[in-house]
């Protein structure tokens, strides 16, 4: 997260931000310059712009990872599910770099075995719509834990409504997201 | 209860007389029919005192396999209830306590004898000398153990016993192995994250599918040479539920990303693979023990139910035909190793239940009721099935048999378990 946000601000900077077509090559590693390992800001603190842009890249990244929700036994997208899915699509577009790993999650009832089937096609349900809104097919892997990674345990339908779902992983171009400061 | 049995098994005795002409097969058909209902009409056997070094553990080992096989009941658990034998066989004795046939044994020199003497006739039936391994009560001195008690319950029914088998399962994040007796539970190395074990058929191999950052990949673990390989490595989709051919050859599994394919290759070259089905939510494959038909799990009509196919992919069949307003969940299929029946999980009341279906006729049995009941697997005699079963609290592996509807607890522990699988007759080890 550290190195992230150094490149990010380093790379905004630089005033080249407008014509990211592609991943560009890593400006030097600015190994003394490196901050304390916390989660605060650089010293010296980026300029206010940056500081700003940097802001609502943190924000873009959020919505690229806010999972979306599924009822049993179904893999279709509930108009919740596509509103969420909608927030990721201007992010997806404007920033190629990024890729993208959905994992498709069940709860617990069920057949362990199937679930796996189950949750690999909730995580295709969600990469068939953000491919539908002009995104590449080739930016989003998509894998399935069944129902082996809960986010809770009880047996109940609050937590089952919690584990039936996608995750969305910034696997590439996480750190190069430029979006318009608000 | 116990003079019921005595007479059964009189009435049994009598009737072996009968068919003792008739030969082994005629004698297992007998025992299967008279069987049913859970009436004990299995034939008496006792295990005579085993005079040697660890002698006590022989004779327990023995005499738990023999009535674990569920073929046989066993008289005079306690020696003192059985008659003494001097120098000659007191066989009347016997017969009066309700004992068919007497297996006596004696151990020395890593070796031990058996013989099985028949009540009714007063001959001795059958004499073997079976090599005993390892230091005594090893895991190996152990399954040499039920492997002559799996060929004394051959001699004595005309069936091969059981007993010299493992069952692979889940616990705690990795897969392990537990005699069929419930003994010598240890984990599989190598096996880190794995779920659904499947054996090969000479039982040298475990196939399963490990979860990895990058998804489900399918692994193949080999347990003589110790080594485990992976065979997917897909960046994207799911490669899971593998099972071994018949003939050991092919590995088919559950492969894809939109939807879950029905998979097969040739595991130990696998660059090309063919599909046997496609186009929906698939998994769970298992070979009829001729290898030219595959039963699965499939979501294609929404609902998972159980289609089998040939392994081709052609002659698709919804086995578990869902019946108007029906809204049953059923899946993980296993299919027997008489090719007659399928056994696999169906939702009754919101709870899965074991299910078995006939091949033949479609019929459906009901086989568990108690608690939460899961993931079934056929022991290599097509009769006993092992499963996951919550009704002891945690879920632990219990057997079923099918014939008398009898059942044991095989795993133990505060540890959940789950996907077992039964091996192969391990004959080598």
């Amino acid at each position: 997260m550290r190195m992230r946000s150094t490149v990010t601000i380093l790379f905004l900077a630089a005033g080249i931000a407008a014509a990211c077509r592609k991943k560009p090559e890593p400006p030097p590693p600015p190994q003394q310059a490196a901050p304390p390992p916390t989660d605060t800001r650089p010293t010296p603190p980026p300029p206010p712009p940056a500081r700003g842009l940097e802001a609502a890249a943190e924000r873009a990244r959020v919505a690229l990872r806010e999972a979306i929700y599924f009822d049993y036994d179904q893999d279709n997208l509930r108009d919740d599910a596509r509103r969420t899915l909608d927030a990721k699509v201007p992010i997806l577009l404007s920033n190629r770099a990024v890729r993208l790993r959905i994992a498709g999650h069940t709860d617990e009832r069920g057949s362990d075995e199937y679930n796996i089937a189950l949750g690999q096609r909730r995580a295709a349900a969600a990469r068939r719509y953000l491919v539908q809104q002009g995104v590449e097919e080739s930016r989003i892997d998509i894998v399935s834990f069944g129902e082996e990674r809960p986010t809770c345990r009880d047996a109940s339908e609050g937590c089952w409504s919690r584990n039936r779902r996608d995750e969305f992983e910034i696997v590439a171009g996480g750190d190069q997201i430029r979006v318009e400061a608000r | 209860m116990n003079e019921q049995r005595s007479f059964v098994r009189l009435a049994f005795g009598f009737a072996l007389l009968g068919v003792l002409a008739g030969g082994a097969a005629a004698q297992g058909d007998t025992v299967r029919i008279t069987g049913v209902y859970g009436i004990n009409m299995t034939p008496g056997v006792a295990v005579l005192p085993v005079r040697a070094e660890y002698g006590d553990s022989i004779r327990a080992i023995l005499q738990r396999d023999l009535e674990n096989g569920d073929r046989v009941t066993i008289v005079g658990h306690d020696p003192s209830g059985l008659p003494i034998v001097a120098e000659d066989m007191p066989f009347e004795l016997f017969g009066r306590v309700g004992v068919n046939q007497i297996v006596q044994a004696t151990a020395m020199m890593g070796s031990l004898h058996v013989a099985v003497l028949d009540v009714g006739t007063k001959t001795t039936r059958q004499v073997e000398d079976f090599l005993l391994r390892g230091p005594p009560l090893s895991p190996e001195w152990r399954m040499s153990l039920h492997m002559a008690a799996d060929e004394i319950e051959r001699w004595i029914t005309g069936v091969r016993g059981i007993s010299a088998t493992r069952i692979a399962f889940v616990r705690g994040g990795q897969i392990w192995t537990v005699d069929s007796d419930g003994e010598h539970a240890v984990a599989v190395p190598g096996t880190e994250n794995g779920l659904s074990p499947a054996w090969h058929p000479t039982g040298d191999y475990l196939a399963f599918h490990t979860l990895t950052e990058s998804g489900t990949q399918v692994a193949i673990r080999d347990l003589v040479g110790n080594t485990t390989r992976r065979l997917t490595a897909t960046r994207s989709g799911s490669n899971f539920t593998p099972v071994f051919s018949p003939d050991g050859t092919t590995l088919a599994y559950a492969s894809g990303e939109a939807g879950t394919d029905i998979v097969a290759v040739d595991w130990m070259h696998p660059t090309h693979r063919r599909t046997i089905a496609s186009g929906s939510t698939n998994s769970s494959p298992t070979f009829s023990p001729d290898g030219r038909r595959i039963a699965f799990t499939s979501g294609r009509l929404g609902q998972p139910q159980i289609y089998i196919s040939d392994v081709d992919g052609s002659n698709v069949d919804l086995l578990t035909v869902a019946g108007l307003g029906d809204q049953s969940y059923r899946s993980n299929p296993s299919w027997s190793s008489d090719g007659r029946t399928i056994a696999y999980q169906s939702q009754i009341d919101g709870r899965f239940q074991i299910m078995t279906i006939s091949l033949g006729t479609r019929s459906v049995v009901a086989r568990t009721s108690e608690g939460e009941n899961e993931d079934p697997d056929w022991a290599p005699d097509g009769r006993h099935l092992v499963f996951t079963s919550n009704r002891s609290g945690v879920r632990q592996l219990w057997v079923l048999d099918t014939e008398s509807g009898r059942t044991r607890q095989l795993t133990r522990g505060s540890g959940s378990v789950r996907n077992g699988a039964w091996s192969p007759n391990l004959t080598r080890r």
